[in-house]
């Protein structure tokens, strides 16, 4: 194994011995998504009889809720795998370890990948087995669909765990809350079509609202769009980077203004 | 006939750190040859941390050179790292992992060979075997101080940069400390810097010693050499003579830079 894929490796089986040895850590990345869930899996039992659209496109709303799971999870697994070193005081030990950014990002992007994992597809068996509905129905896309999220959800933790970095334990709440900021534009339960124009174009240069319009035209028309597909995929990549060299860019600043010194201690 | 220097281990010109208005380090100069203990010492607020984070690249100085084992550590500290390592008692090991999950993380991390060997040999030299399976959180603060000293060896590494190796330890375990440092350098010639407030531990362990006040080098020699220019019994008393301003260390100091 090359150095750079043993310091990844490293961290990452970093994190699987806190899960095992905390189980309780890993549960609220399946609690509030079951919770969501079983809610949303009711309504759309509720307004099936009663809506045309959700009639014609049963799982509508299920698929939306769960996809959207996939950029919230995404985003908090990254921030919690970063987190994880401020907590324990060690961001000055492992900063001073031959391990580099980009190395450090990968792990916790895996870190974070896996943790995604675990707490969304006993959720998605669990939409089965209560409301015979499976995501998995939505195909091969489905595959186009998680990467592209996870991707963009990666962009917004790493940037997020950067400005941890810089400010402190006190931009906490912003790793948990900034995702959300994104919901109403990115088109989880109703077509992009209904938000004024301006609105529209912000919506149009996420990736999310791609795939959201994506998964109804999946479920409504059974039809797949490989060429929204595709312009989300090169967004996440761009978002990627992008989040990324925010991450690189707080470091920097950190490592100039001490606020590494000071995280760990 | 050519003489040769080997290029020292550490070395650092003119390094200056500044927070705004506020000189952190001050055009601070010193070089460790390969082996030696250099001793960093100073009240708090004096710039030895300050130092030791450049040293690892966790602080970018405002100004100056480091170099470590001849590598630029403005430019290739990466390549410096792995033969390097670090103790301090105010930066924690993860404590929900156990003893040897936190040395199999750093083994790999610093690309030990055989990491599984390394943590079983580590482990009898530091006397932390019979705790290898508990968490790091759950452990004394001896233990702890066992545990980052294992980490901080773990690489055997050429360059050791100690903050305050034996804070918070009862004299026994500080001793044993001590002792086991001195033995690692005897053995293995690394250079070790320590930054510490005890001036006992500095006299045992140190070849020299940089006295810093307020970032900037207010004097350097031998521990013997200090004691004997302050005209006192021990470290001690030459540290209270730098922090309180007195003495005849200070009488010399002075002349010198009138003198210049």
């Amino acid at each position: 194994m090359s150095g750079s894929a043993q310091r990844i490796w490293a961290l990452v089986m970093r994190h699987i011995y806190i899960w095992r040895s905390s189980v309780m850590r890993l549960v609220d990345s399946i609690y509030w998504p079951a919770v969501q869930m079983v809610m949303w899996g009711f309504m759309t039992q509720y307004l099936l009889p009663q809506a045309s659209f959700v009639a014609q496109a049963a799982g509508v709303l299920l698929s939306g809720l769960l996809l959207w799971e996939v950029v919230v999870r995404g985003n908090l697994s990254l921030s919690i795998a970063f987190l994880e070193e401020m907590w324990s005081r060690n961001l000055g030990h492992l900063f001073v370890s031959p391990i580099r950014s980009w190395e450090m990002a990968t792990g916790i992007i895996i870190a974070a990948l896996l943790r995604t994992l675990l707490g969304l597809v006993p959720v998605s068996l669990l939409a089965w087995a209560f409301f015979g509905f499976s995501i998995y129905s939505l195909g091969l896309p489905l595959i186009a669909f998680f990467a592209i999220l996870q991707m963009f959800s990666w962009s917004i933790g790493l940037a997020m765990s950067g400005m941890i970095m810089r400010v402190g334990q006190s931009a906490e709440s912003f790793a948990w809350a900034a995702v959300f900021i994104l919901l109403p534009v990115s088109g989880v339960y109703y077509p992009i079509t209904v938000l004024p124009h301006w609105m529209q174009v912000i919506s149009y240069g996420l990736p999310p609202a791609y795939v959201f319009e994506g998964m109804r035209a999946i479920l409504a028309e059974k039809t797949v769009h490989w060429d929204m597909l595709g312009i989300a995929f090169g967004l996440s990549v761009v978002y990627l980077v992008v989040g990324f060299q925010v991450f690189q860019w707080f470091f920097r600043l950190s490592r100039r203004a001490g606020s590494l010194l000071g995280q760990g201690e | 006939m050519t003489v040769v220097l080997a290029t020292p281990s550490i070395e650092v010109k003119h390094l200056r750190k500044v927070y705004g208005e506020i000189v952190a380090v001050d055009d601070l100069t010193f070089a460790v040859p390969r082996g030696a203990v250099l001793g960093l010492l100073g009240g708090n607020g004096a710039g030895k941390t300050t130092t030791i984070a450049m040293l690892l690249g966790l602080l970018e100085p405002t100004a100056g050179d480091i170099h470590v084992l001849g590598i630029d550590m403005k430019k290739r500290r990466y390549a410096a790292l792995p033969r390097m390592n670090f103790s301090s008692p105010y930066v924690d090991l993860p404590h929900r992992l156990t003893v040897r999950q936190n040395l199999l993380f750093y083994g790999r991390l610093y690309g030990v060979r055989n990491v599984g060997k390394r943590i079983d040999e580590i482990a009898e030299h530091m006397q932390v075997a019979p705790f290898l399976d508990r968490q790091a959180g759950k452990l004394s603060a001896g233990q702890k101080t066992r545990v980052a000293l294992a980490k901080a060896l773990i690489n055997k590494p050429d360059v050791l940069l100690l903050d305050e190796p034996t804070a918070s330890l009862d004299p026994d375990t500080a001793d044993w400390v001590r002792t086991y440092l001195k033995d690692y350098q005897h053995e293995t010639h690394a250079t070790i810097l320590l930054a510490s407030h005890n001036m006992g531990e500095v006299e045992r362990l140190c070849d020299d010693v940089v006295l810093l006040q307020a970032g900037r080098v207010f004097d350097r020699g031998s521990p013997r050499e200090l004691i004997e220019r302050f005209g006192r019994e021990d470290m001690e008393e030459v540290f209270l003579d730098m922090a309180r301003g007195r003495g005849r260390g200070l009488d010399a100091l002075n002349r010198k830079e009138t003198a210049s």
